[in-house]
């Protein structure tokens, strides 16, 4: 089973969730922590990591010897990151998708692959918990691809656990496709509510079932969970605020070893995820 | 002109009620909302939208079945995962390479621009704001992060305004990056965590490859001393200039709930003077820094 942790807004507290989760569950399982721009679950979970290995995009490189300036390169590739003149090319690989469509397309074999780091991914454990994250290089802008070759570091076909991103756009849709089922950790507050019903589309349109955790329940207003009852989206958990939880997880330390309620918290919050996956909603077609 | 982009890596440290607040100390500037993917300032600022735009781009590829011999090529170029065996192109998975569209023998492939939100120029209490609204799952690539800006820098320097704050998005990838270029400085709101100390270092690192000075401001410092301090003594060796600590306090909740900045909800908060003060220390700083 895949369980996603997402939630729209940042800091509602997916990753307290997912590493907290992880390890009450205390059965071998896989984390996947795919926020790769800012990777917090090592924090908390502080496995041994034994490997470690940089990620690399192929940017294309043109061998001037060999080009002939047809342009063809320049002409499929989408993102400008290949400029031929008369005498001359040359190419921007921060620009590059790592499409291969240059690559295709050249009849000299006149390019020549240059790798461009995107970042790197280190796995280890932590227990029963098998252990991987990816870090962006700093610098880099494309996110997807890294978020991508974390989750090929899952589908051992046991528990994975993947904590994701904030937002509701490309990098949440890498890190949670394929899922049985993404939490959907909010708060509730104006901007809680806004930013759920955007990622509650984004995961509506992947077809995968959802449920929600309603974190600090009891600052801010009813409105989000007005919005969960008209959209019939189940609300798996309330945690009320606590200073203490949020003492616990400012000093990194995993609050199911430092508040044993949290324990009996996540139990339940599993027992409801396993209930509710597998359940697969109608994938809304844009013009229903 | 100059603008103030606000930024702290991890999401949730406090960046758009720190704006609002900002907003709403009593000069008129600029705003900009660069969190594309979850914009929130609209929800304290009440704006009367002058303008809508659609926004356009990349493309997405689309293969029409009827004309499409099954010859599976662009099963074999397709990178991305995103063309499923039975010739379908999922969009979600899409890149817009446009290879398969370049490539296929029949010609069978569609590739048609991609409408991926809308933005929009408003009018608010407190100035001008440029905000957006990304469509469902849409590709976030900085291009439309890229416009706003632009398109707020223009409104600033027609209306005369001296500055722009631009709401930035949590994260270091493509639209953070997006909302630096050219910036004249960076607020950076972090919290007294391990995790928000963490990210803290990557937004800061990233800042500094784009080589603009960095203000910090410890938001819910009184959460945990220890690592608020840590964070002050980060940048002193460091260099960015530390504006302070502010306390956690459910005020900015209440005041959200309400549609309203702190500022407004609570007038006699001491947080208010925390805020008017290191405004006055950030356009000091700046002063000093370009007397022009």
């Amino acid at each position: 089973m895949i369980i996603s942790v997402a939630s729209g807004k940042g800091g509602t507290g997916k990753t307290t969730i997912a590493a907290n989760l992880a390890v009450a569950v205390a059965q071998p399982a896989t984390f996947l922590d795919c926020d790769v721009e800012e990777p917090n679950a090592h924090l908390f979970l502080k496995p041994h990591l034994s490997r470690s290995l940089d990620f690399h995009l192929e940017a294309p490189e043109i061998d001037t010897r060999r080009c002939t300036f047809c342009g063809k390169c320049q002409e499929i590739c989408q993102f400008n990151a290949i400029a031929v003149l008369p005498t001359a090319a040359l190419t921007f690989p921060d620009l590059c998708h790592g499409c291969g469509g240059c690559f295709l397309v050249c009849p000299e074999e006149a390019l020549i692959p240059q790798p461009r780091r995107l970042g790197t991914v280190e796995t280890g454990v932590r227990g029963p918990l098998r252990f991987v994250h990816g870090r962006l290089r700093v610098g880099e802008a494309l996110v997807p691809p890294l978020i991508r070759r974390v989750r090929q570091e899952g589908g051992d076909g046991g528990l994975t656990i993947i904590d994701a991103p904030p937002g509701a756009s490309c990098p949440l849709l890498a890190a949670v496709w394929g899922s049985d089922l993404v939490l959907l950790v909010t708060e509730p507050t104006p901007f809680g509510l806004n930013d759920l019903e955007l990622a509650v589309a984004a995961v509506r349109e992947m077809g995968l079932p959802l449920g929600l955790v309603i974190n600090r329940a009891d600052l801010g207003d009813r409105r989000v969970h007005d919005y969960a009852a008209r959209e019939g989206l189940p609300i798996f958990l309330e945690i009320p605020f606590d200073r203490r939880v949020a003492e616990t997880c400012a000093r990194g330390e995993l609050l199911v070893e430092k508040m044993p309620a949290w324990n009996s918290l996540m139990q339940t919050l599993f027992h409801r995820i396993r209930a509710e996956s597998g359940k697969k909603t109608t994938r809304l077609r844009p013009d229903e | 002109m100059q603008e103030l982009v606000v930024l702290s890596g991890k999401g949730g440290t406090g960046k758009t009620s720190l704006v609002g607040a900002l907003a709403a100390l009593g000069e008129k500037l600029a705003l900009c909302d660069a969190d594309v993917d979850a914009p929130d300032l609209h929800l304290l600022l009440g704006p009367q939208i002058i303008e809508r735009h659609d926004f356009s781009a990349g493309r997405k590829a689309n293969i029409r079945e009827r004309d499409c011999w099954q010859c599976g090529d662009c099963l074999r170029w397709c990178r991305f995962q995103a063309i499923s065996d039975d010739f379908r192109v999922d969009p979600l998975r899409c890149e817009g390479c446009g290879v398969c569209w370049s490539l296929c023998p029949a010609g069978a492939v569609d590739f048609p621009e991609n409408l991926c939100g809308q933005w929009f120029l408003a009018d608010t209490r407190f100035g001008p704001l440029v905000h957006a609204r990304l469509g469902v799952a849409a590709e976030n690539s900085g291009k439309l992060v890229a416009l706003l800006r632009r398109e707020a820098r223009r409104l600033a320097e027609a209306q005369g305004l001296e500055w722009l704050i631009t709401d930035g998005p949590p994260g270091i990838g493509c639209p953070v990056m997006a909302a630096l270029g050219e910036a004249t400085a960076v607020l950076l709101v972090t919290e007294p965590s391990l995790s928000g100390q963490h990210d803290l270092q990557r937004v800061a690192a990233l800042t500094d490859h784009f080589r603009l000075p960095g203000f910090v401001l410890v938001n819910k410092a009184d959460l945990h001393w220890p690592m608020a301090r840590a964070i002050r003594k980060f940048c002193d060796l460091q260099g960015y200039r530390f504006l302070g600590y502010l306390p956690f306090s459910p005020a900015f909740t209440q005041a959200q709930v309400e549609g309203k900045t702190i500022l407004e909800y609570d007038r006699d908060n001491q947080i208010n003077q925390v805020i008017a003060g290191l405004w006055k220390r950030i356009r000091r700083e700046l002063q000093k820094q370009d007397p022009h």
